[in-house]
């Protein structure tokens, strides 16, 4: 029986300048009127600001110096992802990001040297990991063959994010029994491969793509793929956990407007116990999930991440996620006929809080996962 | 998680302090009480008997007179005149190791801080000694019968005669008040006064005194430890006033300040013998269902999962609170809340520990086959102390919805 040992949190003055920063240039950007506007476009994104986010440096900041990035580590992007969440800023920074880390962990120079320059100025890229709804399959029935010194690709991924505007895919695969991550570019893509697919979560895009009859050379496997596979699904669920946590202080943040302004039967409403109680339940899981994301945000290296840092992601994905869901879901409640309604903000929330829990591991499969760590 | 958490310490402590937390250690190895031989109090709420008292008393003072408490007072009453440092490491030592608590709690913690912070020379003269060497046991007279959380509505009554006050009236839930030799007493001196608020007054009240008298309560555990106090024309010195009159409130709500923790300046000492969740993974461990450990089913492991989840959020938090850039949006919710998080936390666990013991968890104290002696049954009923003293989980939620979110008052 082993118990996490490490409790560190730590905020440096320069990521506290960079989550002012951020936050400010989220709320100017995406306030939600702009984000409402965005529901029902193409991209689900504007790219002046996707420009802007690349001119202020925010694709770089985790890519290594030699690659056109700043090299402050995944870490420093959390204040990033959890501003984009508290703003439901959404842009295919979270994909690329992952994608990123997967070729900074999983590549060898080559391939780093390939892609990562043009994803430091702005070109996107995107994990395609699931063959069906389970995020927790460790394998895929998507194939790789040999055909002389290339590669051909079978199968069909489900859910690939920013599929539409990705220049770039990773796709999980299997070659003579072993997991691979395989590089494909858009261009190589039949045009009928992508099939977009109809969110609850409407600031989000995500697709079906058929990889099948795509060829592929050598180069284009990542050398250390399978093994850095595990480590990459972890930081997905660490910025997925940093953005639901920001939504979930959004949520919050509404609640508490609407209940210092909404009047019934004479009092403002937050002035009954029965509201102003569970409102404080949000704060408190809310708060517990900030803490869980910079701990995690403290502990993640450039190497290969420790138990206590899988133990940090994990817990960090599980708080959130439920943390989000009990926002959304109060803040609908809480808005009485206005909440039912499109209207209402709190229609923003709850659907972010689908989209969150099942990406990167819903939070039983992530419990799961953590009884072995904790317990066994 | 304790026994990991040295090791984060040590990593990071210089030279000096890593020798000072040796020496702790190994004082605590050679100076441990060994077992009584009757069941010694987990908290400081809880000194039910003379026989408990005795040896508390007893035990305190060796923590005192060795150097381990009240290492942060000042030298001259007491106290070791050293950096707040040294004692936190004396008392997460001690914690660690599960020594017997230092009973003078309502001294120790907050009416000497209190004092050292607010009060006279006189004061400190008096007092301060007397709190650390556990040779003065302090009581807390805040609470009155139908008032708990309400300390605005107190109704004792404190009228000024002469180079006395005479005192009417009765407090509730008095931890150790059949033992204490001094109260910290909130009384109102004034009933005309325009907020009600204004009208109370601050006493260091002796105990000892004509028309002071207690009647022990005894607690849903079966155990004594709180009492209640009446006051009937009881006479005590006019300079036990602290302060000036209806300067009370204020006064109390300092000291409410010390209690949540939320000021520095206790003299240390363990006052709460804590339990942690590898307590109860050590229980799952032990027991069976249908021929196999309680650990191997799924539903238990998910359940246990979560307290953990929860458990280290307690701990993180502490240490996030320290960065105040990740607090920006609502600055004081962590330390408003620690009370209400911890201590329903806590209640929870406990709770979930008696269903991890299956038919066993219907016997109790007393009982031979009783689990661990029956600590969790009485460890959970305890916890209510917790979650009802010092402003309930109730009171509590209010107070973070109004002043951390800015939710309107009732």
């Amino acid at each position: 029986m082993t118990r996490t040992a490490n409790l560190s949190i730590e905020f440096s003055e320069e990521q506290a300048m960079i989550l002012d920063s951020a936050n400010a240039f989220c709320r100017d950007n995406s306030d939600n009127s702009a984000v409402r506007a965005l529901l029902k476009s193409d991209t689900g994104f504007n790219p002046e600001v996707w420009s802007q986010m690349v001119a202020l440096g925010w694709t770089g900041l985790a890519l290594p110096e030699e690659h056109g990035g700043s090299e402050m580590g995944i870490g420093a992007t959390i204040p990033l992802v959890e501003s984009m969440g508290r703003h439901i800023l959404s842009t295919p920074f979270i994909s690329s990001t992952i994608t990123a880390q997967a070729i900074i962990r999983g590549g060898n120079a080559i391939q780093q040297a390939k892609w990562l320059p043009g994803m430091a100025e702005g070109s996107i890229g995107t994990m395609a990991l699931l063959d069906n709804e389970d995020w927790g399959a460790t394998g895929t029935r998507c194939t790789l063959t040999a055909k002389g010194d290339s590669f051909e690709l079978r199968g069909k991924k489900l859910l690939v994010n920013d599929a539409a505007v990705a220049d770039f895919f990773l796709v999980l695969a299997k070659y003579e029994g072993d997991l691979k991550l395989v590089v494909v570019e858009a261009a190589q893509l039949a045009s009928d491969a992508i099939s977009n697919k109809t969110l609850v979560d409407e600031t989000k895009r995500a697709a079906n793509v058929d990889f099948s009859g795509v060829t592929v050379s050598a180069e284009a496997l990542l050398t250390k793929g399978a093994e850095a596979l595990p480590d990459v699904r972890l930081i997905g669920a660490l910025l997925i956990a940093a953005e639901a946590t920001g939504c979930a202080a959004a949520a919050l943040d509404t609640v508490v407007d609407y209940l210092t302004t909404r009047k019934q039967f004479g009092r403002l409403i937050g002035s009954y116990q029965s509201l102003k109680h569970p409102t404080v339940e949000m704060l408190i899981q809310m708060d517990s999930a900030r803490t869980f994301i910079y701990h995690a945000a403290t502990l993640i290296g450039d190497g290969q991440l420790d138990k206590d840092t899988e133990i940090a992601c994990r817990m960090a994905k599980v708080q959130a996620a439920e943390a989000l869901s009990f926002a959304g879901d109060r803040s609908v409640q809480f808005h009485g006929g206005m909440g039912f309604t499109y209207d209402c903000d709190a229609m923003l929330y709850i659907r972010r809080a689908q989209w969150s829990q099942h990406q990167y591991g819903d939070p039983q499969h992530h419990r799961k996962i953590l009884a072995a760590l904790l317990l066994d | 998680m304790v026994n990991t958490q040295v090791n984060q310490h040590t990593a990071s402590e210089s030279a000096e302090l890593a020798d000072f937390r040796k020496g702790v250690i190994d004082w605590i190895k050679h100076n441990t009480p060994a077992d009584p031989g009757f069941l010694l109090p987990q908290t400081f709420m809880e000194v039910g008997s003379e026989q408990a008292l005795e040896f508390l008393r007893e035990w305190q003072h060796k923590v005192w007179s060795s150097g381990y408490l009240g290492m942060a007072w000042p030298k001259q009453y007491g106290g070791g005149g050293m950096p707040r440092i040294y004692q936190q490491i004396a008392d997460e030592e001690m914690k660690r190791a599960r020594v017997p608590i230092c009973f003078n709690m309502i001294g120790l913690g907050w009416a000497g801080p209190l004092i050292i912070d607010t009060g006279t020379d006189f004061e400190k003269e008096t007092y301060l000694k007397g709190i650390l060497t556990g040779e003065d046991i302090w009581c807390q007279g805040f609470s009155e019968p139908n008032h708990g959380s309400d300390l605005g509505s107190i109704q004792t009554r404190a009228e000024r005669d002469g180079d006395e006050y005479i005192i009417n009236g009765s407090k509730i839930w008095t931890t150790m008040g059949n033992y204490a030799k001094y109260m910290i007493l909130l009384a109102r001196t004034d009933s005309q006064a325009e907020r009600r608020y204004n009208g109370l007054s601050f006493f260091l009240s002796p105990m000892h005194a004509a028309g002071i008298t207690t009647s022990p309560i005894q607690k849903l555990t079966g155990d004594y430890g709180f009492t209640e106090t009446f006051f009937t024309d009881a006479r005590i010195p006019a300079r036990c006033l602290m302060g000036e009159e209806g300067h009370g409130w204020r006064i109390a709500m300092q000291t409410l300040q010390y209690e949540r923790g939320a000021e520095a300046g206790a003299a240390g000492g363990v006052s709460i013998l804590s339990t942690v969740m590898n307590d109860l993974l050590r229980i799952a461990k032990d027991v069976e269902r249908d021929g196999k450990p309680l650990m191997e089913d799924p539903v238990t492991r998910d359940n246990l999962v979560k307290f953990l989840i929860e458990e280290q959020a307690l701990y993180l938090a502490e240490n996030r609170v320290k960065i105040p850039a990740l607090c920006a949006d609502y600055p004081n919710s962590l330390a408003l809340s620690t009370k209400l998080r911890g201590t329903e936390f806590f209640r929870r666990m406990r709770q979930y520990s008696l269903t991890l013991q299956g038919a066993s968890s219907a016997l109790y104290v007393g009982d031979e086959d009783a689990i661990e002696g029956g600590f969790w049954q009485r460890a959970y009923m305890n916890n209510f102390s917790t979650t009802i003293g010092g402003g309930t989980s109730q009171i509590q939620a209010n107070i973070v919805g109004e002043h951390v979110l800015g939710l309107p008052k009732d």
